[in-house]
């Protein structure tokens, strides 16, 4: 999962992991772990609980925070989703009564591993959104990321003031009128006509393929569950290849599923940079307009020109800093999907090489039986 | 296809179907120049039922293998198991033969003897497996749409391929409908199912199927309709031909030489669900029969009891395997949309590299949503369909048993008339009707020959049935492991060739930059 993004946690100025994790009930409880040399900390090695919940408030502050608005921010953590191995866990408990013992206990424990896998899915992508912030030179340095890191209070307190003070207010406000916007204005810059272009397209289209990964990747799990009970010494061999089926299955899922869909979330964090650029240009040039209307009535000149002043620069900054960060993003992505997309077809080939020595073998066997 | 060296080739079928079983053993196959009587003797796998001091004398071996027949065949059930099969001539080792018998050797699909009782002992019978093949071949090919509209039908090539002298030629082919398939079904059932024999049955008719086929027969369903069907007539006329007894049948003669068969009436009545229908009728009769046979030697209950166990057993399985078929022609599916969808993506990706991998990605993907498509028909057709093929062949063979309970009824039930009769004899001799008891008499005489035959008749049908038990057995063992293999075969060359798609990718992969 790490090779979502690739390049993180090497600075050792400021190492973060989650080295364990609980589940109660429908919570997680992240441990996370933080070693630092950085004396705005208060000690070199901090662990402390977390919930998911608090990663999504440190995700909206720092979308809410207008100084990162030229960022890309990283994705935050999709929700842990532990609903399909509990459905099956539930079926499971309803056929008991049809099994026998042994068949009950191989599924539950298939059951218990899918359940496993999950819980380490879902632990993996909180500690990604963690590093990216961290190795990232401007973020690191965040105070409410700080307060994340090491605060050994609840957090919640603070995760329901933050909740009142902005409402959610810059997330809820235009997601569907953003697309309209970056699409509307009239871009000066090669650059970003190019990147608006490109990000809008390539969205949606992987927005496709994340649905299409996803659904074929559920397909492929189903075989998991497929127990070949007959046929005695047959059976053996189909349990083998059973299992090689459902890593097969995961192993698909973790390089090409997961990394379609972080790359969806990033791609939207990257269109919302060009959505908050092209807002502070409308706001450049609705302040241009306002110096234009003072300048007629010579009425408040002054605070026009500044006004018009203070837009520019802020449209400068995050065309700047824009640039920078959807540049690196670039390399990023594509770094990421060659490490990924090399390890996939590896894992392919080495699972059906192993598929074919389990065939050949029992072939082998049952002709000169 | 090696015909045997040493064996005489069959005689024309002759009319003694029935009866004399034992007395035709003198010719046929003598290889080792044993009186034919006592080595069959020695053969557990169709000793005579115990009764009444039959048996030759001094042959403890098979009496003692008599009884012991239910425990040895059980092996004969599981596939895999390890004992190899050894043609020692001797008589000891004959019944460690027939408990190792989940050997590969092909069955003699044509034995030598006449089609009267075939009672030589099995150990010959392995013996013939091991020096010959199939000496009639038969496939089912070329599907055509003959005529139009809803008078449509489907012709069938069937060819055949033999060293036998009772046909004209070596290699000959007819063309065949559905309907002739199964009125040599019809013909087979009603001549031989009485004496005990176990007759393949044909596929099943399907109006659904058909009328999509006389609508056009271009669409992919139509296409997967007749090749179901084409694969399963030619699985059942290969059974056929591979029983000894209806190999030599004229009517099974006819329907592989013959040009024009005359058009098969009345299939309507009898297709195999219909008379698998009548079998199970059949046993809801003989289970509710008052009588229960005592049965000197278990071997029938038991022997009947892991039918009906595995019959079950197949069942579940193919519904794991049907569930299997659709799971993967679902992933078909959606690994093809899947495809297009990365091939979009990798149209819209910008660097170069990613873009070409992306599509190389979307190829790959495309190709594993072919290979998914051929495995769930391997699924289907190599697995799928012979395992209901040898569902419905336990019904039949159920159904030899319950024939063989029947006629044991009628043998009790003329005994009883018998018995009547001899009443009403002692009863006339006692009144003094002189005239009245010479009628009485002849009928005791008549009825005393018909327990006779009946007797026989039941005899012959328990000896029938056991042979042709372990026959099929043998047969379906052979068959469902040569598909298993197949089917295993086909996985592998699957798999091998996803290897080469994934290695073919995986520099496209690294040349990413």
């Amino acid at each position: 999962m790490r090779s979502v993004s690739v390049d993180l946690n090497h600075d050792a100025s400021l190492l973060i992991d989650i080295p364990d994790a609980l589940c109660e009930r429908d919570k997680v409880k992240f441990t996370v772990h933080t070693k630092t040399t950085l004396t705005a900390f208060q000690k070199p090695e901090i662990s402390v609980p977390r919930q998911h919940e608090d990663f999504i408030w440190l995700h909206d502050t720092l979308v809410e925070t207008e100084d990162y608005a030229g960022l890309i921010i990283p994705p935050a953590p999709p929700k842990p989703d532990f609903e399909s191995p509990r459905e099956k866990m539930h079926k499971l408990g309803e056929g008991e009564a049809t099994m026998t013992k042994e068949e009950y206990t191989k599924m539950k424990q298939e059951l218990e591993a899918e359940y496993l896998a999950v819980f380490k899915k879902t632990v993996q992508v909180h500690e990604v959104f963690l590093q990216r912030l961290s190795s990232h030179p401007i973020l690191s340095k965040d105070r409410n990321f700080q307060i994340f890191l090491e605060y050994d209070q609840d957090l919640s307190v603070r995760r329901k003031n933050a909740k009142e003070m902005f409402g959610g207010f810059f997330k809820n406000m235009v997601k569907s009128a953003d697309e309209v916007l970056i699409s509307g204005i009239k871009e000066v810059d090669d650059f970003f006509e190019q990147e608006k272009t490109f990000l809008l397209d390539y969205y949606s289209k992987i927005k496709d393929s994340t649905a299409k990964a996803e659904k074929m990747t559920r397909t492929h799990k189903m075989f998991i569950l497929f127990p070949f009970r007959h046929m005695e010494k047959l059976s053996d061999l189909f349990e083998k290849l059973r299992k090689v089926e459902g890593r097969v299955a995961s192993d698909q899922e973790l390089k090409l599923t997961e990394l379609l869909r972080y790359y969806m979330r990033d791609i939207q964090a990257a269109k919302d940079l060009l959505y908050r650029r092209a807002r502070a240009l409308v706001d450049y040039e609705n302040s241009n307009k306002a110096l234009d209307k003072a300048r007629l009535k010579s009425k408040d000149i002054p605070q026009a020109e500044e006004h018009q002043q203070q837009c520019l620069q802020k449209f400068d900054k995050l065309s700047e800093s824009g640039k920078k960060e959807l540049t690196s993003f670039k390399g990023r992505r594509v770094v990421a999907f060659r490490k990924n997309l090399v390890e996939m077809a590896e894992l392919e080939i080495k699972h059906a090489k192993n598929n074919v020595a389990l065939l050949q073998g029992c072939i082998e066997l049952l002709k000169n039986n | 296809m090696a015909s045997g060296t040493s064996r005489n080739p069959p005689p024309f079928p002759t009319n003694d179907e029935t009866g004399e079983g034992l007395s035709n053993l003198a010719d046929g196959d003598s290889d080792e120049g044993e009186d034919i009587f006592v080595s069959n003797s020695m053969s557990p796998g169709v000793c005579q039922p115990v009764r009444g001091g039959e048996l030759p004398a001094g042959d403890a071996s098979s009496h003692t293998s008599a009884q012991s027949n239910g425990v040895h065949s059980d092996e004969d059930n599981d596939l895999f198991s390890d004992a190899q099969l050894s043609t020692d001539k001797s008589g000891s080792s004959s019944q460690k033969e027939l408990s190792s018998s989940s050997s590969s050797r092909p069955i003699s699909s044509f034995s030598p003897r006449p089609a009267a009782m075939p009672t030589t002992s099995l150990e010959q019978l392995e013996e013939e497996e091991d020096k010959d093949t199939f000496d009639v071949d038969v496939a089912v090919t070329n599907p055509e749409k003959v005529g139009d509209g809803m008078n449509a039908y489907v012709a069938y090539r069937v060819s055949t391929r033999t060293s036998l002298p009772m046909f004209k030629n070596r290699t000959f082919s007819v063309r065949r409908r559905f309907s002739d398939f199964l009125g040599l079904y019809e013909k087979l059932s009603v001549k031989q199912s009485l004496h005990g024999c176990i007759i393949p049955l044909p596929p099943e008719k399907s109006v659904v199927g058909m009328t999509k086929v006389k609508v056009g027969m271009d669409d992919p369903s139509s296409v997967e309709f007749v090749e179901r069907r084409r694969a399963a007539l030619e699985r059942y006329l290969q059974r056929v031909v591979a029983h000894p007894l209806l190999i030599q049948d004229p009517d099974v003669r006819e329907f592989l030489e013959k040009e024009d068969l005359p058009r098969a009436s009345n299939t309507q009545a009898l297709s195999g669900a219909g008379f698998l229908k009548m079998i199970n009728k059949a046993s809801e009769a003989v289970n509710k029969m008052t009588i229960k046979m005592n049965e000197s030697d278990t071997w029938f209950e038991d022997k009947l009891q892991e039918v009906e166990n595995e019959e079950q057993q197949l069942r579940k399985l193919h519904a794991v395997v049907d569930s299997l078929v659709n799971h993967r022609k679902e992933l078909c599916g959606n690994t093809a949309v899947f495809a297009k969808s990365m091939a979009m993506l990798g149209n819209s990706e910008d660097n170069t590299a990613l873009s070409r991998a992306l599509s190389q990605l979307a190829e790959v993907e495309d190709k594993m949503e072919q290979l998914h498509q051929e495995q769930a028909s391997s699924d289907f057709f190599i697995f799928a369909e012979v395992l209901a093929d040898y569902i419905r062949l336990l019904g039949a063979v159920r159904g030899c048993f319950d024939q063989r309970m029947r006629a044991w009824q009628r043998w009790q039930e003329a005994q009883s008339s018998l018995q009547k009769k001899r009443e009403v004899e002692a009863k006339l001799l006692w009144a003094n009707k002189p005239d009245k008891l010479q009628q009485a008499k002849e009928e005791i005489t008549e009825w005393e020959a018909k327990v006779t035959q009946y007797e026989r008749d039941f005899d012959r049908i328990g000896m029938t049935v056991r042979k042709e038990v372990l026959r099929f057995e043998k047969e379906k063992t052979k068959d469902l492991k040569t598909q298993i293999i197949k089917y295993l075969e086909s996985m592998l060359q699957s798999q091998q060739r996803l290897i080469k798609f994934w290695e073919a990718f995986l520099p496209e992969a690294k040349a990413i930059a």
